[in-house]
């Protein structure tokens, strides 16, 4: 068969694309761990303290990324601890108890919310202090707990479409099941669906921690400052390790502090990737449970 | 089940405490929603309603002389954005039809499934990583090969088009991939390769979703913060070519938030909060139309 040439542009270029992004995603990346290789150890999170007494917060860490993993480790923690009930919720709602109505606008509302960029959601952090000063709290100012909150907005939708798909993903035989043993729809829902969605809910929540882990713009707005050390309560100023890279390529004043930054680099990008293998194989797990495929 | 009893049971027996638990959640994550939505528009109306010289709307930014025009900045987000549409969405459309068109269905071959797990790792790379990369990699490169600082439009908008591949990737995967099974039969037993097919049946009717990924690609691009402020260089003015600095309105926001203490630069912080918004909106409206998932 003879091919016209608009076609055989497209196969070449498919081709050609399909050599060219591996390469530089690949280039850029093995950079990154190159150079971050021979930091990569204790001394790169602890710097010349030793390292239990700074994990008990004895000696405070200056030469090293441990304050940083910390005020990340918080910061993660205290958005999932506001963002999984509400989304959850939401997502559960959207996909089980809503009316056509509801689903349209409250889902237009989420896919709204996804497309957000995060430097809005750090500006409405920004917005809320400066409210606040003016009305009831004169000396408010930014820090954890307002990050947390702000980070909780932008984790929201990926919680939402994950316990909505999951909970859609449940077979439809179940829902059968359950009416014919004498179920109610509430009883259905919350001691057999939710159950049975749980793994696959679960892994969205894994994949929202990396999401609120790897964001840089929400925190630059909300209280996150270079040199905190631990962070000292939820009103607190905090370091976080995505700012850290971000404050290194821009100040950085020596050698030493330059191979910190790649490796703060290199950690972060690791912590991401495992965060979305452990949410794949729980997806997976889920989805050969119930649908008999990967 | 007895066991997933126990773990649901602040749901209660019948369910109905449950139920009122979502209803509160629901409530909740609409609220944080409507608090974000109300916020930004009500802190950006009085700066829209008061006009004027020196305020946001004028091509000069220079709080020295009380001009603080983001004309510039809302030009250089735009411009970013649909440059690096183009390459993002082209390389991401011929990566997806060679992903989806191996010479073998039921054996892919390991580097198309290396490329495939690949991209699904790219969606999880922190941006700020990216940026960190490029800083130490890409700009030496483009300064000593291309001229200029390096800092420039043109390393920020290839990194850009790098962000949003997989985007466009994945997007146009759920879209083109049914349509290419239900014809894949009948095309075999014409004689037809997947990439013919491809090419010459299913791209032709799937105007919908090529448009929707596209929008979706440049939504992000404009949406994203780390890499313009890291890559592009940050002077306030409209790039003279792709080798001059330029500062997009996520930039300028991070830059003001840093530099200013309040007053007329902070207006411009919101109404490019609000612009950004808008621009948010119309990608949403438009995938809605096309009836493409985000």
């Amino acid at each position: 068969m003879k091919h016209s040439v608009p076609f055989l542009c497209f196969r070449a270029l498919s081709r050609l694309s399909a050599v060219l992004v591996p390469c530089l995603v690949l280039t850029l990346m093995g950079y990154l761990f190159w150079r971050a290789f021979p930091v990569l150890g204790p001394k790169l999170l602890f710097g010349r303290v030793a390292p239990l007494d700074a994990v008990l917060g004895r000696v405070p860490v200056w030469d090293g990324l441990w304050p940083a993993c910390v005020g990340t480790f918080w910061l993660v923690l205290i958005t999932m601890l506001l963002a999984v009930f509400p989304g959850v919720g939401c997502g559960i709602y959207l996909s089980e108890l809503a009316s056509p109505r509801q689903k349209r606008c409250l889902g237009a509302a989420v896919d709204m919310l996804a497309g957000m960029p995060s430097i809005v959601m750090g500006l409405f952090g920004f917005m809320l202090i400066l409210l606040l000063r003016r009305t009831v709290m004169p000396n408010a100012n930014t820090g954890l707990l307002l990050a947390a909150c702000c980070l909780a907005l932008l984790v929201l939708p990926v919680l939402v479409a994950s316990a909505r798909e999951a909970m859609a993903a449940v077979p439809a035989s179940l829902r059968l099941a359950a009416a014919a043993a004498g179920f109610s729809r509430s009883q259905a829902l919350f001691h057999l669906l939710l159950p049975a969605a749980a793994r696959g809910i679960l892994g969205g929540v894994v994949l929202a921690v990396g999401r609120a882990a790897e964001d840089t713009a929400v925190i630059l707005f909300t209280g996150v400052v270079a040199n905190a050390g631990l962070p000292s309560g939820l009103f607190g100023k905090f370091e976080a390790l995505s700012f850290d890279i971000y404050y290194i390529s821009s100040q950085y004043q020596d050698q030493q502090e330059l191979l910190r930054g790649f490796g703060a680099a290199a950690f972060l990008l690791l912590i991401s990737c495992l965060l979305l293998a452990a949410a794949r194989v729980l997806e997976r797990g889920f989805r050969r449970k119930w649908q008999g495929k990967a | 089940m007895r066991k997933a009893g126990v773990f649901f049971r602040p749901a209660g027996r019948s369910g109905e405490a449950g139920l009122a638990f979502i209803r509160v959640a629901v409530a909740f994550a609409m609220a944080g929603m409507a608090l974000l939505f109300l916020m930004v528009v009500a802190f950006a109306l009085p700066v829209f309603v008061q006009g004027g010289g020196g305020g946001p709307f004028s091509w000069s930014w220079a709080p020295g002389r009380g001009e603080f025009g983001i004309l510039p900045m809302v030009a250089g987000s735009l411009l970013a954005g649909g440059l690096a549409v183009v390459p993002g969405w082209i390389m991401g459309l011929c990566l997806c039809c060679w992903l989806m068109a191996p010479p073998c269905v039921a054996r892919p071959g390991l580097w198309r499934t290396l490329v495939g797990a690949l991209v699904r790792v790219m969606t999880a790379v922190p941006t700020v990583v990216y940026g960190f990369a490029a800083v130490f990699l890409l700009s030496p490169f483009i300064r000593l090969s291309l001229g200029g600082s390096g800092f420039s439009c043109l390393t920020a908008v290839i990194m850009l088009s790098v962000l949003i591949l997989p985007t466009v990737v994945l997007v146009l995967q759920a879209g083109l991939g049914p349509r290419l099974e239900a014809v894949a039969m009948s095309g075999a037993a014409m004689g037809l390769s997947r990439m013919e097919l491809l090419w010459n049946v299913v791209l032709p009717v799937s105007r919908g979703t090529l448009l929707s990924a596209a929008v979706l690609g440049f939504g992000r691009a404009v949406g994203d913060t780390m890499l313009p402020l890291m890559l592009a260089g940050n002077a306030p003015v409209m790039p003279e070519s792709l080798l001059s600095s330029m500062r997009t309105l996520t930039a300028h926001m991070a830059l003001v938030t840093s530099n200013e203490v309040g007053g007329a630069a902070y207006d411009s912080l919101f109404m490019a909060g609000l612009l950004l918004l808008l621009i948010n909106g119309c990608v949403s409206l438009v995938i809605r139309r096309m009836g493409g998932r985000s």
